[in-house]
């Protein structure tokens, strides 16, 4: 039981999703747009889950002491916080429904005020580690690592002044030297090549993996534990 | 000597911290900006745009967040001059939250700025976010009302008149997608595009760029890939439409700093792999 | 700017600086800021979901007339009934939150996954594999009205020939040996230099970013000047 419900559920939705695109009749396309509807519901209902499931950690850790309790506390209340002025719409008219624009809104202040520059900033510390890096792991180490590294100097130069005078010099007959010649073609040629390789080893993967749930075969989401 | 040799072949990471701090601070405050002549891949973008008829029905979706906003914000406001210039139509959605502000920081910044005489609901208006990701494509490709019921301002989506003759995906002459990772291009090409010969734009962060390359020309008009995307097509815009020569040239002002940080990597990478040869060489 | 956009804009440049604070060493300061994003972030995308999905596109439909005071007006007039199916799908999910009847989470999970396995199997077989299949079918011998293009002819080869050397290298039923080891070296040369462009537009990215944060910061030390 704990384990066949979910096993039709999955053969159900997946084949009607599968069908819905080679039989256009009703009542297909109507099934197919109603459980779209029902998949973004719950999609939004996983956010309602990662939510709580912060909560449930955060507590827990709090209740046994952790030595970062007082961080947790913080986490718990800018939880809380955001949670009563945004579904409360704080500052603003009831029938904002969280319209960014509603002026004064305090979902908005906390959002360009710490959500924003919070994260853009995390994202932006990358650049001095991918600098760090580059001074330390980026290695010619062998010919392959050699190719790898001279595509990406033509990448990296291309389109730069720098890129464009260090090759400008050069003979008609030896235009496909040039820097800004040589990185269009890199990634429209050997760049495509590679990407589109891969992309079709995932694609079947994914397509093997996706008949494999739907039949029921490919069980691990189910869980460990017996029914 | 030996101290020189230290210092370049041991150097302390905050030392490269503060020098790529310094290569992207001083270019900015001396306003170094690099115009770039557009690709072949953004000039077919570009290109598809102009070619659409007058007041085409466009879907621009604003798909991404606070942490890429200086690559995908110079993208999105030329899409919005290039499109009301051009008069056409243009339904702002968002398949990320984050995106919803983005949105609207772009309705404030150029369209009310730059566009006063363009109406609110008959020339653009503002769909909103919707959660689902890739399954909120799948319901729009269906019953696009079925999901958007308002407005983002909670009007209902039948008082808007540029909504009246909209009910699926179908019914859109091109999308441009605007993104920094899932979902994003690669969703719309995959759900919208391909199942609905919907024409489809891109414009993305370089992280993701290069993996939709092999969606080009075929299932992809064109493509923008990061910082210097936007500033190609910044200049195809404003050699176009020269009325956009002061105010829309934020990504080449970016380029500036941009150009010279890849001259430091490079120098680090030249560093590090100097460093590396002789030490292994003393052995 | 009004006082309050100053006032955002100062915890801002506060706020980015703390987080800025990591590059040195792991401080308070940093922590703070980190934990207090990480619950203002999972309240953001929590209200998100609530106000532009479950409400108008679940509680609307099932109940109409009970929020056409926090939506200006509701699409659905009459109840539609069958919206209490992802409700209590939803709520379902929700069970995971207690381990005695987590187990329940299982149904709501299925129909994400049934959704999403339909769907990627149609999608990725159509985008990714066929379509991907027939922009590789393009001539190797270009010929224009000024005749033989050498150049685009061999970089059509580049391509046609990188895609089949590419994926001879992630065919493990074959042992690479031989002429099959000889392809799949080649396929690892066109990976390199694709993963060397991936190299490139990454430190590109990752400049970008930090780019719009030092313009950010500039504006919040422009704002003290404003006061002064």
């Amino acid at each position: 039981m704990k384990k066949r419900i979910p096993l039709i559920i999955i053969f159900c939705v997946g084949t009607l999703f599968v069908l819905a695109i080679f039989l256009p009749f009703p009542p297909f396309p109507a099934m197919e747009g109603e459980v779209s509807v029902w998949f973004d519901i719950l999609k939004g209902f996983a956010f309602v889950l990662g939510g709580g499931n912060l909560i449930r950690v955060t507590a827990d850790k709090i209740r046994k002491g952790h030595p970062d309790r007082f961080y947790l506390w913080v986490t718990l209340v800018g939880f809380f916080g955001m949670l009563g002025v945004g579904l409360l719409q704080l500052g603003g008219p009831i029938a904002s429904g969280g319209d960014f624009t509603t002026e004064g809104l305090w979902f908005r202040r906390i959002y360009d005020g710490i959500f924003a520059p919070c994260m853009a900033a995390i994202f932006s510390t990358l650049a001095f580690f991918v600098s760090s890096a580059a001074y330390r792991a980026f290695r010619a180490k062998n010919r392959e690592a050699t190719v790898l590294l001279v595509a990406a100097f033509v990448i990296l130069l291309g389109r730069t002044p720098l890129g464009n005078s260090l090759t400008a010099w050069l003979p008609d007959f030896l235009s496909f030297l040039k820097i800004p010649w040589l990185f269009e073609k890199i990634l429209m040629y050997p760049n495509t090549a590679g990407q589109r390789a891969i992309l079709i080893g995932i694609a079947l993967g994914i397509i093997s993996n996706s008949l494999r749930l739907i039949l029921g075969v490919e069980r691990s989401y189910l869980g460990g534990e017996r029914s | 000597m030996n101290i020189l040799k230290n210092l370049l072949f041991q150097l302390d990471r905050r030392i490269i911290y503060v020098a790529i701090a310094l290569a992207v601070t001083i270019p900015l405050v001396f306003h170094f900006a690099v115009p770039l002549n557009p690709s072949p891949i953004v000039q077919s973008l570009f290109d598809a745009i102009e070619a659409l008829p007058p007041e085409s029905k466009v879907i621009l979706s604003f798909d991404y967040g606070p942490s890429t906003l200086p690559e995908n914000d110079p993208m999105a406001f030329a899409f919005a001059r290039h499109l009301l210039t051009r008069n056409h139509r243009i339904y702002m959605m968002a398949l990320w939250a984050t995106g919803e502000r983005n949105l609207d920081y772009t309705i404030e910044q150029v369209i009310e700025k730059e566009f006063p005489g363009k109406v609110y609901g008959v020339d653009y208006v503002k769909l909103g976010y919707k959660a689902g990701d890739e399954g909120l494509i799948n319901t729009l490709f269906k019953n696009f009302k079925g999901m958007y019921t308002t407005d983002g301002h909670g009007t209902n989506i039948n008082d808007i008149p540029m909504m009246k003759e909209i009910t699926t995906l179908e019914d859109f002459d091109m999308i441009l997608n605007v993104g920094s990772g899932r979902p994003g291009t690669k969703e719309w090409i995959q759900y919208a595009g391909d199942r609905g010969n919907i024409p489809i734009g891109g414009a993305v962060t370089a992280v993701e760029a290069l993996l939709l390359y092999p969606y080009y020309p075929r299932q992809l008009k064109g493509l923008l890939g990061g910082l210097q995307g936007a500033a190609e097509y910044e200049t195809a815009l404003i050699s176009k439409y020269p009325q956009f020569g002061i105010t829309g040239r934020q990504a080449q002002v970016y380029m500036g700093p941009q150009a010279v940080a890849h001259c430091v990597i490079l120098l680090l990478v030249i560093l590090g792999n100097v460093s590396y040869f002789v030490g292994k060489r003393r052995k | 700017m009004t006082m309050w956009d100053m006032i955002v804009l100062w915890i801002g440049g506060a706020m980015t600086l703390m987080i800025f604070s990591f590059l040195y060493k792991d401080n308070p300061f940093y922590k703070f800021a980190e934990h207090l994003f990480v619950g203002v972030s999972a309240a953001f995308w929590m209200v998100k979901a609530i106000q532009t999905t479950m409400i108008p596109n679940m509680w609307a439909a099932i109940w109409p007339k009970s929020v056409t005071a926090i939506l200006h007006a509701a699409q659905h007039t009459e109840p539609n009934y069958v919206r209490l199916i992802p409700l209590g799908l939803g709520l379902l999910l929700l069970s995971r939150l207690i381990p005695r009847i987590a187990w329940l989470s299982r149904w709501a999970m299925a129909v994400l996954i049934g959704f999403t396995s339909g769907t990627y199997l149609v999608r990725y077989l159509q985008s990714d594999f066929i379509a991907q299949i027939r922009s590789t079918i393009i001539p190797l011998v270009v010929v224009t009205p000024q005749g033989l293009d050498v150049t685009q002819s061999l970089l059509n080869c580049i391509l046609v020939f990188g895609v089949l050397c590419a994926l001879m290298y992630f065919f493990f039923s074959l042992e690479h040996r031989g002429v099959v080891g000889g392809i799949s070296h080649a396929g690892i040369w066109v990976l390199m230099v694709a993963f060397g462009a991936s190299f490139g537009y990454t430190v590109m990215a990752r400049i970008s970013l930090l780019i719009g944060r030092i313009d950010y910061l500039g504006q919040w030390l422009q704002s003290f000047g404003n006061i002064l």
